[in-house]
């Protein structure tokens, strides 16, 4: 019954949806007021509509009841309750009504909270996510419906595949969909502006958020993928440039890269037209990552070829969705007129140079990524494009990027004095030069990219903490004390970039630093044995055979001394699920602040010998604080009282050609 | 992610064991150092994208033999990369060759960063040849309330 009831909301959404889609727009073409209205409670009801269905497919998998098709192919009666809830988007079907419940949580939060938009724009925006809704929602119900039945009912269900029995991914897939489906609101807003033929700094405004918003999820989403890839598969990698991986990375660019040109477009009323083109790259992109993800094309041609429903659907659907609004920007962004001016060298210079870079890179990543589809698809054979092709491409458009990055911020507005910013980095000068000369050292013939990586890790550091002194005036009159106080006055937007471009550093160093020193020991151990793994002794103490909820394990003890003083114990796992027979490894990981020991078990070999895998991993663990560090940045951006406070209206908002030199100066606008 | 996660399933599921094994390693640590940058390079032909150096599967394990045994014999990287394409094809190397059919592959980075960098350009030179100066974009109100910021700023300060 509750299945059905589900079912039929899921229906329901998708009529209010339609009436969303298409009613609000007409209002706001014919100025008819109340049909604009229709869009704030239409929004809501879709909400709770779609809230219903997703309760209800999460009730048939908490109640574990396997007359549902989708229950039965991904639970079973013994999966602990964490996994249970997690199970409901841990499958195609379940992922989708996870994607359209955040369409609408986004759609109705513009919707309520939104009272100062427009009314105009509020509708369009909310019509044009009622749009994406709809083809959603028909995707769903006519090929991918959660809520089937299945007669006769098995005993038990098929289990959750074990990989995801995991809590890094129990909640690795609502990040990352927060973050996807986050830019829908952006490509709404931006669809709308096009519509309306306008875009001012007030529009930034009310954008911005919704990016950071968006941001800050995919970031931690994507770190959270990585760090569940670098302890549950076993061999300790955290990137592998797989199209899955690459599906997430591609919105992040393009969604960073609109975050910096929002800015232009908010304090100076410039780069309009490709700010809205980003807006709808960077929820096209997320669009393609679900098309990638969803159609099974990239397992390979023929799975799309021999269930084409799926992937003919969601083919139609990017067609629609990208094209349509590419056509629509083709058509209306030539009327958008252009606001500030600015010389090459300046804040807004440096950020059209992140900008380019950015985008360059998000389309290497495509390229690389679709390449090996387009060559086999016109018949030019098989290819394969791996890590060693985006090595190659990718990381040369990022060093340049660093070290504007490292300058960028010290410009002013409008038009910069270059090279007084740049004497003003004598010190991050000094610090990348010593740390070039030291890794040259080190690394000499080794690896040119380690060099540069940590050098340019360097220099960003070092000239992220030069801009963040000079802003609390470190070193001008007043103690610390005063320092302390202007830190403290500082907007939050100017600690959010502070901190953001501060995390990229430290991930610069993880990424870096890990590939360059990492130790690895592969043997056979016999129980008493000791190996030597980057200056650390690891103690094979033996193994025993433990019983889980719903496997059993094989775990080894192992003990780690530096210097004759216990370190560490670890104690990885080999696990059996008993319902699918599937294996994992559970590698036990002891996180220091220089790096990780890392200790994998294998089989059995004669006797109590196992097989062992065991790594110092250094400075590993930078990778992830970096990229939290980032995402916090980004939280402080968006608490910012402008922002906050700040939902402007149109009429209280600076427009472009108010010279705001600095985020500093922005405080006092409010 | 469920299709990589899928894929790595069935990997783990064809065999069910750690990647480079023990007994696969050759005795000296160089030569096996440099079968493991190579290994890195060549694709595990039934696995999705994965190096067979990271794989577990059965066949992954023969073509790291078979490198190995390459080595042993005295073959160079280059001589080992071209008897496993010629086996193989081009879909055995993770890293494309630079060929007419990958051109565009290679070069896209580039290209794309010259057009963009021209496209800057081209902004920068039509908007000075436009020569509007900034406050000519405002309304009149736009620029009344910026006088009125600009006093109070005086003002304040």
């Amino acid at each position: 019954m509750i299945v059905e009831l589900g079912h039929f909301a899921l229906v329901l959404a998708l009529f209010t949806a339609l009436i969303q889609a298409v009613l609000p727009m007409w209002g706001a073409q014919r100025r008819i007021p109340g049909f604009m209205a229709l869009a704030t409670p239409a929004s809501v009801v879709q909400l709770a509509l779609i809230a219903v269905a997703f309760l209800a497919l999460m009730h048939a998998y908490v109640t574990s009841d396997f007359t549902v098709l989708n229950v039965v192919q991904n639970s079973h009666s013994l999966k602990p309750m964490l996994y249970k809830i997690s199970g409901v988007w841990g499958n195609h079907e379940g992922s989708l009504v996870l994607w359209v419940l955040i369409l609408a949580l986004f759609g109705a939060i513009v919707a309520v909270f939104g009272r100062n938009l427009p009314p105009t724009l509020k509708a369009r925006t909310l019509s044009v996510q009622a749009l994406i809704a709809v083809g959603f929602l028909l995707f769903m119900l006519f090929t991918s419906n959660p809520f089937e039945r299945v007669f006769p009912p098995p005993a038990n269900g098929q289990d959750l595949n074990p990989l995801l029995q995991d809590p890094g991914l129990a909640f690795h897939p609502p990040m990352l969909y927060t973050g996807y489906v986050g830019f829908s609101i952006v490509f709404s807003f931006a669809v709308a502006a096009l519509i309306e033929g306008r875009v001012d700094a007030a529009w930034a405004r009310w954008v911005r958020p919704w990016t950071l918003l968006a941001w800050v999820f995919l970031t931690l989403g994507i770190a959270l993928g990585s760090w569940w890839a670098y302890y549950e598969l076993g061999w300790g990698g955290w990137w592998y440039w797989d199209p899955v991986e690459n599906a997430s990375f591609m919105p992040w660019l393009v969604g960073t890269a609109l975050l910096h040109s929002a800015i232009v477009v908010e304090k100076r009323d410039a780069l309009k037209t490709w700010t809205i083109l980003l807006a709808i790259l960077a929820f096209s992109l997320s669009l393609i990552g679900t098309f990638l993800v969803r159609s099974g094309v990239l397992t390979s041609v023929h799975a799309f070829a021999t269930d084409p429903d799926r992937g003919v659907f969601i083919l139609g659907l990017l067609i629609v969705a990208i094209g349509g609004s590419l056509l629509l920007y083709a058509w209306r962004a030539p009327t958008l007129k252009g606001g500030g001016l600015f010389a090459p060298i300046s804040r807004e210079g440096a950020l059209v140079l992140n900008n380019l870079l950015l985008s360059a890179a998000a389309a290497t990543v495509l390229i690389g990524t679709l390449y090996p589809l387009f060559l086999e698809a016109l018949g030019g054979g098989k290819v394969s494009v791996g890590p060693p092709y985006f090595n190659a491409t990718f990381i040369p458009l990022m060093l340049p990027m660093i070290a504007a990055l490292g300058v960028g911020p010290l410009l002013a507005w409008k038009r910069a004095d270059l090279k007084g910013a740049l004497s003003r980095l004598k010190l991050a000068f000094v610090v990348t030069a010593v740390v070039f000369a030291v890794m040259g050292y080190l690394l000499w013939g080794r690896s040119i990219f380690g060099v540069l990586g940590m050098a340019l890790a360097a220099w960003l550091a070092t000239a992220v903490a030069i801009e963040f002194a000079e802003r609390c005036g470190v070193g001008k009159r007043g103690g610390p004390a005063t320092w302390l106080k202007r830190a403290r006055g500082m907007p939050r937007a100017a600690w959010g970039m502070t901190l953001a471009h501060f995390g990229l550093a430290v991930c610069m160093v993880g990424m870096t630093g890990s590939a360059l020193w990492q130790s690895e020991e592969i043997r056979v151990m016999r129980p008493g044995e000791t190996a030597q793994v980057g200056g650390y002794s690891y103690t094979f103490e033996g193994a025993e055979q433990v019983e889980g909820p719903n496997y059993t394990a094989t775990r080894g003890h192992f003990t780690v001394t530096s210097g004759g003083d216990l370190i560490a114990n670890l104690d990885p796992e080999r696990r059996r699920y008993v319902v699918s027979g599937r294996e994992t490894t559970e590698a036990a990981i002891v996180t220091r602040p220089l790096g990780d020991l890392f200790a994998v078990i294998g089989e059995q070999q004669s006797g109590q010998a196992f097989t062992v895998r065991l790594y110092f991993k250094p400075v590993v663990s930078w990778i992830w604080s970096g990229a939290l560090l980032m995402a916090i940045g980004g939280l402080f951006s968006l608490s910012d009282r402008r922002l906050r406070v700040g939902a402007p209206t149109r009429r209280g908002a600076p427009r472009g050609g108010v010279a705001q030199p600095s985020f500093g100066a922005a405080r006092r606008e409010d | 992610m469920r299709g990589a996660i899928l894929s790595l399933v069935l990997i783990l599921l064809t065999a069910p064991a750690l990647a480079v094994e023990p007994k696969e390693m050759l005795d000296d640590p160089k030569l096996e150092q440099r079968a493991r940058e190579l290994s890195a390079e060549i694709r595990c032909l039934v696995c999705q994208n994965q190096s067979i150096d990271e794989s577990n599967a059965g066949l992954a394990e023969d073509m790291r033999l078979l490198i190995r045994e390459r080595i042993k014999a005295g073959d160079s990287n280059a001589e080992i990369k071209d008897y496993l394409t010629a086996r193989y094809g081009d879909f055995v190397l993770l890293k494309p060759p630079m060929k007419p059919e990958t051109y565009i592959l290679w070069y896209a980075p580039a290209v794309l960063v010259v057009l963009g960098a021209f496209g800057v350009g081209v902004y920068f030179w039509r908007r000075r040849r436009g020569g509007a100066s900034a406050s000519d974009h405002l309304s009149a109100a736009e620029q009344q309330r910026l006088r009125k910021i600009l006093e109070e700023r005086d003002g304040a300060a």
